[in-house]
């Protein structure tokens, strides 16, 4: 962990209270700050909270949202779920796995995350992706390009 | 005389399909054209098939555009559509829809309005009415209310709700807790997210009427973390509420508090199941807990806590502002209100229909639905999310009630309705619930944990090698293990889209070659 990093721990941690209930909101601070939690950030999350660092890790391996490796600079969460497989979600994933030169979880071209979800909640106009927490539903092989191109232009 | 509205809906799906730029094209083009009008965000009326569903004032109620892109805008100026001009997006009055004219809205009355972060016009719409009405009443009084309404949980399980206030009123504790679960997991579901996002003091509305009737003065949402919009909405809507007097530390000048904190999940499915909930509120791993004690004797921190789906909650406002009866009268035998059907999938005219209990699935996927959006017949209905049964289009007479989906092997669960058309692969599906189960399990229960990895395994080696060589035994065997030696559904109706794809498509389950996903 860079000294930037565990400075961004720290702060998230000032502002949490010291209390094993804040684990989650903390994890997803750390998360917004840094794009992922660091393994090593365990020890000092576990030491503000009352927990041990065994317990923060088993917390943060329990919850898919949560990554603890580095990835890329935009996530593109893809929808998976029945209401979305029943509108082509299939041929999406493999278009955007052939796309990004990446499986589901991993990095791909241009330092984009490709997650899976389990609905998205616009499941009636699948499919849906989630990307970098804006919504895009009736989503064909085209448009997902079209959306791809558009984060390439942003830092 | 005020510009005239141009009401574009915020709703997440609506923004999903661009609404952003069409309100965006609508203040742009109203500009160049030296036009003066006022551009109200308004959330969705849940005809997603026709969003993003612009509408204007008219003489007689608000005309309906439909389904509008940012590169229609200067077409609809041109038309005239602020005066009703013609357009071939054009619907008429929005409440003559007859998909909305025929749907029956309680919960959903105020859905697609105006704007859902606004106080004045959530006064203006009937808001707080039921609020105050329960603080003029006993907590007893108020419990009998719910009770007398025949409201049941929406969540899945469909406990009667009183049942549950009535025991965290009568569990003696310095301090209690409502927790509103929001996690909605269930594919094919987005009832509670239209409410958080589109009438979230509704909500609001009723965890403090569920507070001032259990005798608790926090409550906390769990969101899932999938829907960054709903919590961002009701984040303001409580700074909002509280501003003006709802919520915080004298409740409508009653001189009793309720503080409101939203919480966000994490991306596990288990959470949902309110023990799990419960643990993950306390910071932990989601495991689901054995009950006794039940949340409701010893829950957050072993106090008393109610815990309630998003539309249960929803719905309690309702039935103290115009009383029991206007939510009891509605349904059918002990499936008592309306149900928040929520259709999804390969549909033409997908969307959330409210209407009393007993609508037939037909009149929902046909009725409503239109049939497939990719215009093949329809092959299979799933009812009731990823644990929820398959259906066969020979059973779509199916009356949609707590007990007739009980009664055909199902579950009605939250409500959500998938379709598929003919193209569907039956013994993918099966595969898919299995894996489901695999991913999402909180590790508890041993069949659930290590039975699901095998139950993939078998059904990979049914579409490989074929049913025989004794794997459909074994299926079945794994099936009713499950089914009874889990904690909770998860494990315990994972069988239900796996049996039932197996016993309506037996032809789907045979040799295919690939095997795994996709
Ligand atoms: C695996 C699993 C997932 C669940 N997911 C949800 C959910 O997302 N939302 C929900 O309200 N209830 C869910 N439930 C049901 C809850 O355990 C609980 O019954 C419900 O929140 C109670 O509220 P209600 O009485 O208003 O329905 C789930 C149950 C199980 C077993
Ligand atoms: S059935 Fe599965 S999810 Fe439910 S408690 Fe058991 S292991 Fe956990």
């Amino acid at each position: 962990m860079t000294d930037a990093a565990a400075a961004a721990v720290e702060a998230v941690l000032a502002r949490a209270a010291p209390e094993p209930a804040s684990l989650l909101p903390v994890l997803h601070a750390v998360q917004e700050a840094l794009g992922h939690v660091p393994p090593e950030a365990a020890g000092a999350i576990g030491h503000r909270l009352g927990l041990s660092a065994a317990e923060v890790h088993g917390v943060v391996s329990f919850y898919h949202w949560f990554r603890t490796r580095p990835g890329g600079r935009h996530t593109v969460r893809l929808c998976r779920a029945e209401a979305c497989q029943a509108r082509g979600a299939g041929t999406l994933q493999a278009h955007a796995e052939r796309r990004l030169g990446c499986g589901l979880s991993g990095t791909g071209a241009g330092g984009v995350n490709l997650e899976p979800a389990d609905c998205l909640g616009h499941c009636a106009c699948g499919p849906s992706v989630l990307v970098d927490g804006q919504p895009h539903a009736r989503v064909t092989p085209e448009r997902l390009d079209a959306i791809l191109a558009a984060l390439e232009e942003k830092p | 005389m005020t510009a005239p509205a141009v009401y574009v809906p915020a709703d997440s799906t609506a923004l999903a399909l661009g609404a952003d730029a069409v309100a965006a094209a609508v203040a742009a083009e109203s500009a160049r054209r030296g036009v003066a009008v006022r551009v109200v965000r308004n959330s969705s009326r849940g005809a997603f098939w026709l969003e993003p569903l612009v509408e204007v004032d008219g003489p007689s109620g608000r005309l309906a555009f439909g389904a509008v892109s940012a590169a229609d805008v200067p077409g609809l100026f041109e038309a005239g559509f602020l005066a009703g001009g013609k357009h071939r997006l054009a619907l008429g009055p929005v409440t003559a829809i007859p998909w909305l004219a025929r749907q029956d809205r309680l919960v959903f009355a105020r859905a697609g309005l105006d704007d859902p972060l606004s106080p004045e016009a959530y006064l203006a719409a009937g808001g707080t009415a039921g609020l105050r009405r329960a603080l003029a009443l006993p907590p007893a009084a108020v419990v009998s209310q719910i009770a007398d309404a025949g409201l049941r949980g929406r969540g899945g399980a469909a406990f009667p709700a009183a049942v549950k206030w009535r025991t965290v009123l009568e569990t003696p504790a310095a301090r209690k807790v409502v927790v509103c679960n929001a996690d909605e997991g269930d594919s094919g579901t987005f009832a509670d997210r239209m409410v958080m996002e589109g009438d979230p003091f509704a909500l609001l509305e009723g965890m403090a009427i569920a507070g001032t009737a259990v005798g608790a003065e926090r409550g906390i949402v769990y969101v899932r973390a999938e829907y960054p919009q709903a919590r961002a909405a009701l984040l303001r809507a409580v700074e909002i509420a509280t501003a003006q007097g709802w919520l915080g530390g004298d409740v409508l000048g009653s001189g009793r508090a309720f503080r409101v904190d939203i919480f966000q999940g994490a991306g596990a499915y288990v959470c949902g199941e309110e023990t799990a909930l419960l643990e993950s509120l306390e910071g932990k791993r989601g495991m689901v807990r054995a009950k006794p004690p039940v949340p409701a004797v010893a829950g957050l921190h072993g106090l008393p806590t109610l815990v309630h789906n998003v539309l249960t909650l929803a719905t309690v406002p309702a039935i103290l502002a115009h009383g029991p009866e206007a939510h009891g009268r509605r349904g059918t035998g002990r499936s008592r209100g309306t149900q928040a059907f929520q259709l999804a999938g390969n549909v033409r005219r997908g969307g959330l229909v409210e209407a009393p209990f007993g609508l037939s699935l037909r009149e929902l996927v046909e009725g409503f639905g239109g049939g497939t959006e990719s215009g093949r017949p329809i092959r299979a209905v799933q009812v009731g999310g990823p644990l929820g049964s398959w259906f066969p289009a020979s059973q779509l007479d199916l009356p949609l009630d707590y007990e007739s989906v009980a009664a055909a092997g199902g579950a009605l669960g939250h409500g959500g309705v998938v379709v598929f058309d003919d193209t569907v692969d039956m013994a993918r599906m099966a595969r898919h619930a299995m894996a489901f189960c695999a991913r999402e399990s909180c590790g508890k229960c041993t069949p659930c944990r290590i039975g699901s990895t095998r139950g993939v395994e078998l059904l990979d080696a049914i579409r490989r090698e074929g049913p025989g060589g004794g794997r459909m035994e074994l299926l079945r065997d794994l099936c009713a293990t499950l089914a009874g030696a889990s904690l909770c559904a998860l494990g315990g109706m994972t069988p239900g889209p796996v049996l039932s794809a197996l016993q309506h498509f037996p032809e789907d389950f045979g040799p295919r070659g690939a095997g795994g996903e996709p």
